[in-house]
């Protein structure tokens, strides 16, 4: 697989990464040479093998349904970088 | 010997006779702090005032005959991956530096209330990406043994303050390797439990299937102390397993009789220090030497891990990391000024009547999203969300994902088998030594390669612990690995506390312990 600039300027644009032509330039290369590396994974016959998600073999965890404090409002917004008290604040997106 | 290089052990049955108080212990280790941290850079915070009141509190319980906990007032040092609240909990990020968590990670829980003395955050590679701590969005730690090397990484804060004696316990967190792998190269004993054995609630995720918690100290019988303290089911992490936590510590000193040992032939392949293979060799020999009997063994997948590794934890990583978002928590570009940019962008396109121009433009929130986890994140993390996010994104999630997935499970069916003809799997923990500040970081693949030896553990969900077994001839650790089956950290234990009684190469601190500054 093939890696150009204009692949690894698609990914950041999904991984919500702002790159500098700099930066472009560096990870194209980079990320090139670990995807070969990787791909040494194709030599191996994986056929009928069951994915493994997780080391433990463990069946849903429920919890109780019952009511529990949680974090008030105060706190949880306190790490917020712009916030009115209320909600989270963010620049408008509607309208433009 | 001076107080601060004992170990945890000794220090904990001093504390508990009364021949030592807690205050003087934590002032010990701050003073060694004060006089040795500004060349190894460990710590990111040191928490004297905190850590000073949390130890009077505990020597005036003790003196009141009131119960104190089961580590009586130990200073410990803390990765700065697990959430202390009030304090600040960075991951070692720009993205994190102003973050004050409003809760404790229930690994700090367990410690307060067993009278642990906090004295500190330590220094790791940002996000535990990387294994050598010079990825650190602050500052690089140094190896105590040479400050020209690293500590290893990601928790090299954490294997470089108990190295350093700065304090006799560390608590650090293992995706690859990041607590065996410094461990190793700064010559202490690190222990990564099986998944599920320590809980992660409030630990600032990697790639959640593979992270683990464990303890560092000098000693396996340090490192079981801990383990003890830090393991347990937990209700808030339901990965966590509810399987009763032995007394590590009780059952430690029993031998291990007829105790099998699987070696692997290819680790002792290509790449491996002819220096690291003698030792490792050597330490084989004490275990005969001890009775154990030395079994072959095959894990023909293992050296697949590094690319199986290099798939799953990047794209768990992107998708852990993708909180980030400038608007949560954590760092936020600077909104007005990349408005006014945009709005520039947008006329200069506009007069340029350039249609596609215009159609790719950020909207505003997009623009705050990118630019904030440009300015927040380092290049490695990049590196691995840009890795994670490429691996997920459509037309390729089978290609690497589910291909990375499947061998994960040939890695791990692997174990299974070998575990069917051994109790434990003894090999090298590192190719080499402790390289140089700088050596690798050009060239990103060569660092990876060097968790070759211990990534099939987290891969499979066992357990592993690194502890030395020798120096190099230019006076840098080595260490060697055991690992185990799921759930059986008594015997790795064990058969590390026989070694050390067997061997006197961990009782060795560094020069810069034993010579004045």
């Amino acid at each position: 697989m093939t890696l150009s600039r204009a692949d690894v300027e698609k990914v950041a644009l999904l991984a919500r990464l702002e790159l500098s032509s700099a930066e472009l330039n560096l990870l194209t290369p980079q990320l090139q040479q670990i995807v070969e590396y990787v791909e040494s994974l194709n030599e191996l016959n994986t056929e009928g093998v069951e994915p493994m998600a997780h080391a433990l073999d463990v069946a849903n965890v429920f919890a109780e349904d019952v009511v529990r404090p949680s974090l008030p409002r105060e706190q949880a917004l306190a790490n917020a970088p712009h916030q009115d008290g209320e909600f989270y604040l963010v620049p408008a997106v509607l309208g433009e | 010997m001076r107080l601060v290089e004992q170990t945890a052990t000794q220090l904990l049955a001093q504390l508990n006779a009364g021949e030592v108080t807690s205050l003087e212990l934590t002032r010990a280790c701050l003073d060694q702090i004060h006089r040795v941290d500004s060349r190894v850079k460990a710590f990111l915070r040191v928490r004297s005032d905190a850590a000073i009141a949390t130890a009077e509190e505990i020597d005036q319980r003790r003196k009141n005959g009131q119960p104190v906990g089961r580590l009586g007032g130990l200073p410990v040092a803390v990765k700065d991956l697990l959430c202390t609240a009030g304090e600040p909990t960075t991951a070692a990020s720009r993205m994190l530096e102003h973050f004050h968590p409003p809760y404790d990670a229930t690994v700090i829980a367990r410690l307060r209330s067993a009278d642990a003395v906090i004295v500190g955050k330590t220094n790791m590679d940002e996000f535990a990406m990387g294994g050598s701590t010079e990825n650190s969005g602050f500052f690089p730690t140094r190896n105590p043994w040479d400050l020209q090397r690293t500590p290893g990484g990601s928790s090299g804060g954490a294997a470089a303050s108990v190295a350093a004696r700065m304090t006799p316990l560390s608590v650090g967190s293992d995706t690859g390797g990041s607590i065996r792998q410094p461990a190793g190269l700064c010559g202490i004993t690190g222990l990564k439990p099986t998944y599920g054995r320590v809980s992660r609630y409030g630990v600032i995720a990697f790639a959640s299937s593979l992270d683990q918690i464990g303890p560092l100290g000098q000693t396996a019988e340090d490192v079981a102390l801990l383990l003890e303290v830090i393991a347990g089911h937990d209700p808030l992490d339901s990965t966590s397993v509810a399987r009763p936590v032995p007394r590590y510590t009780q059952s430690l000193r029993e031998p291990l009789k007829n105790l099998r040992l699987g070696v692997v032939q290819e680790h002792y392949g290509e790449g491996l220090n002819h220096e690291v293979a003698a030792a490792v060799r050597e330490a084989i020999n004490v275990y005969k030497s001890l009775g154990a009997r030395i079994v072959e063994i095959e894990l023909p997948h293992a050296r697949y891990g590094i690319a199986t590794y290099y798939v799953i934890a990047p794209c768990e990583a992107s998708s852990n990391l993708a909180r980030y978002d400038g608007v949560h928590y954590g760092h936020r570009a600077d909104e007005k000024r990349l408005i006014t940019e945009l709005a520039v962008e947008r006329a200069r396109l506009e007069q340029a009547s350039d249609q596609a121009g215009l159609d790719r433009l950020d909207n505003a929130l997009v623009k705050l999203y990118r630019r904030s986890r440009a300015e927040g994140f380092g290049a490695e993390v990049k590196r691995r969300i840009m890795l994670g996010t490429y691996a997920l994104s459509a037309g390729y999630y089978d290609a690497y994902y589910v291909r990375a997935l499947k061998v994960r499970r040939l890695i791990r069916n692997d174990y299974d088998a070998a575990f069917k003809s051994c109790d434990l799997i003894v090999g090298p923990v590192t190719p080499d030594t402790a390289f140089n500040l700088g050596e690798k970081s050009a060239d990103p693949l060569s660092l990876y390669l060097v968790d070759l030896y211990t990534v099939t553990a987290n891969l499979a969900g066992i357990g592993g612990i690194a502890l030395p077994c020798g120096m190099s001839k230019a006076g840098l650790p080595i260490g060697f690995q055991l690992q185990g089956p799921a759930f059986t950290e008594e015997t790795l234990l064990r058969a590390a506390y026989m070694f050390q009684q067997a061997t006197n190469g961990h009782q060795h601190p560094p020069a810069i312990v034993t010579t004045n500054a």
